[in-house]
């Protein structure tokens, strides 16, 4: 039973923290005000540039710098699209998606089967002796522990700093913060800068971190979990970490079951976390329209 | 979706090659990819074998399109191929066998090749290699190298190929050593290396210290059961064991070139002929990897007699008795799961542990 706990936790949350880093980079655009569709395509970026740096440099860490630059300036992009030309939202991201994906692929097609050893995993000494819970939260690359550290910063930020209630208040009326002197457009360029570097991060975990490889399209819609996350954690960053883990804890649970022989058909398995989330909805759903951004997806035409 | 927009660019390029195709034509031989072409695995596989075929044919031009999505795309690639002059169409994908039918009807003088197709036209061939007996015999190579007799696979699907594959090489593993059992994990999916290594590490958890895995591209799971010391065994191509240079078992490949190189060939000659053909371990293009440094001495002796009999036909990878692993007979003794009905095998051998639904 213990092992069964220890392995659990350890799966969740190898498998949740580029979930959460993804759900991060979305909740700080909508925060901001913008739906970015685009963001499995910003990880997509992520993870191909983190994982052709780490072959080129040798060091992970390259990478992972590589793979946060290459994530804001691909969502630079999009900032440019939504904000400055002041295209669709809905559209323009999931253009995005389209574009990262191909360009991905395309940056990335001499480097499958490139072989890079990694980020490396650190174990913290005597924590990671104890029973259970040691082994499954202190032995860990360093993108794991750096992420929930992440996520209370960005509540900090977002919470109890003047950019944060800037960006706050851009996402629920720009036209207040126009009228308070601030610039609706900066605050929304430098929350998408943000929120691809993060995004980055997500895509660099994932090549770097956990598969420890690049193939196409090797993010399997988990840029699309964690635009549903961002709504599941209530636009809230601590309990997105709640929800990363959850989604993380449910992929963990369908393939500690098959490895531990229980006899459910695989394709009930499959379904878990999908079944989760809809059940967690359903049971939290309730009063999601006090808690979005209000002005979230809308385009600011200036003032009139 | 990437594929349909790589698709366009391909066509579009297809139409300019139109325009300037020249008088003097040489040979053209037409072949469409699922994937990405340096996979590691499925999709290389068959660029290798087109790669060989053009060495010993080099007056043969290639056109080669990848990433292209099963149905109405792969028909208007194909019809542009054969506009651009091709002959010879390669469909190097199992869902590309409809599309393949209904343009191989329209154009009746080329002549098509299709991996894994269950039905043909008057000029359209089939081929497979059939793999049960090189699961069976990387099995007793595994079989003899684990050291806690746990097995772990790595599955994409529970679709009757793979459980054949999964079944022979449990028994394989077991004709060596009884006490070995193979734990199966489903991903659900063909592509995702996150959860390719989650799974990976659950089995590694689970005590299993040899990693099968039966998705797009081993790597993934090759390079986990490396990092934490583990063995393991590849499938599709021969290239992946450099992932692995301490614990790689041996791996079934497909090395089509031989047999593209013949295909293409009596095609030239004029000596074409619609047929299915099953290839085996007899056929140059299936392929066991050299084994590799855990491997204990005696087992090639071992792996050589049986691969002897499997080609003599004194042995098979499904002998009777056999029974699922709830405990229902299957096979009853002296008969054997013909190779020919893998397409019905939808049970797990005793002695996997897996649901097959």
């Amino acid at each position: 039973m213990s092992a069964l706990v220890r392995s659990l936790l350890a799966g969740s949350i190898l498998s949740g923290t580029p979930l959460l880093y993804a759900t991060l980079a979305e909740l700080v655009g909508e925060r901001a005000g913008v739906v970015n569709l685009g963001l499995e395509g910003v990880m997509l970026i992520g993870a191909v540039t983190g994982f052709i740096a780490t072959v080129h440099t040798g060091s992970a860490m390259a990478g992972v710098i590589a793979a946060a630059l290459a994530g804001a300036v691909f969502n630079l992009v999009f900032a440019f699209l939504v904000v400055t030309r002041r295209a669709n939202q809905l559209a323009t991201g999931l253009a995005l998606m389209f574009a990262g994906v191909g360009l991905s692929a395309l940056l990335g097609a001499r480097y499958i089967g490139s072989r890079i050893s990694g980020l490396p995993e650190f174990r913290v000494p005597v924590l990671a002796d104890v029973p259970i819970i040691g082994p499954a939260f202190f032995v860990h690359d360093g993108l794991v522990y750096a992420a929930a550290p992440l996520a209370v910063l960005l509540w900090w930020i977002l919470f109890s700093t003047r950019w944060g209630l800037e960006v706050r208040v851009v996402g629920e009326n720009p036209v207040a913060a126009f009228a308070a002197g601030k610039n609706p457009y900066a605050l929304q360029y430098q929350a998408l800068c943000l929120a691809g570097m993060l995004g980055g991060l997500a895509g660099a975990h994932l090549s770097l971190g956990v598969a420890r490889t690049w193939a196409e399209w090797m993010t399997a819609g988990r840029g699309f979990i964690a635009v549903a996350l961002v709504i599941f954690a209530k636009w809230h960053p601590l309990r997105a970490m709640a929800g990363a883990l959850l989604f993380g804890g449910a992929i963990s649970l369908e393939i500690q079951m098959q490895a531990r022989g229980v006899k459910v058909s695989p394709f009930i398995l499959d379904m878990l976390p999908y079944v989760l989330s809809l059940a967690v909805l359903a049971i939290w759903g309730g009063a999601r329209r006090h808690t979005a951004p209000a002005s979230l997806g809308r385009v600011f035409q200036g003032m009139p | 979706m990437t594929r349909t927009l790589s698709t366009i660019a391909t066509v579009l390029t297809l139409v300019a090659g139109v325009a300037t195709a020249g008088a003097a034509e040489p040979f053209k031989v037409g072949v469409v990819h699922l994937g990405s072409v340096t996979d590691g695995g499925y999709n290389q596989a068959h660029a290798d074998g087109i790669q060989a075929m053009k060495k010993s044919l080099p007056d043969v031009e290639v056109i080669q399109v990848e990433n292209v999505p099963e149905g109405a795309d792969a028909e208007r690639v194909m019809e542009n191929m054969i506009k651009r002059g091709a002959r010879v169409i390669f469909a190097a994908s199992f869902g590309y066998l409809e599309p393949a039918m209904r343009v191989a009807q329209k154009y009746p003088d080329v002549k098509f090749f299709h991996p894994g197709g269950y039905k043909r036209t008057p000029n359209m061939t089939t081929y497979w290699a059939s793999t049960p007996e090189a699961f069976y015999l990387m099995g007793m190579a595994a079989g003899k190298t684990t050291k806690t007799n746990k097995v772990g696979y790595i599955v994409a699907l529970p679709i009757s190929f793979f459980l054949a594959n999964v079944n022979a090489f449990e028994l394989g593993a077991r004709s060596v050593n009884p006490n070995v059992e193979t734990r199966v994990v489903f991903t659900g999916t063909f592509l995702d290396p996150g959860k390719e290594a989650a799974a990976a590490n659950a089995l590694l958890e689970q005590g299993c210290d040899v990693l099968g895995v039966i998705v797009d591209s081993p790597i993934t799971v090759v390079q986990t059961a490396e990092k934490r010391g583990a063995y393991s065994v590849g499938f599709h191509s021969l290239g992946v064991s450099k992932f692995a240079p301490k614990g790689f078992v041996t791996g079934v490949a497909f090395t089509w070139g031989t047999l593209y190189t013949r295909l293409v060939r009596e095609v030239m000659d004029g000596k074409f002929k619609s047929q299915d053909i099953l290839g085996s371990l007899r056929d140059d293009f299936l392929t066991l990897a050299p084994f590799g440094p855990a491997v204990p001495a005696d087992v090639s002796k071992l792996v050589d007699a049986k691969t002897r009999e499997f080609i003599a036909g004194a042995a098979h990878p499904f002998q009777g008795p056999l029974k699922d692993n709830r405990g229902a007979e299957r096979v009853k003794s002296g008969e054997v799961f013909p190779l020919a009905d893998l397409r019905k095998m939808d049970w797990l051998v005793e002695g996997v542990v897996g649901q097959p639904r």
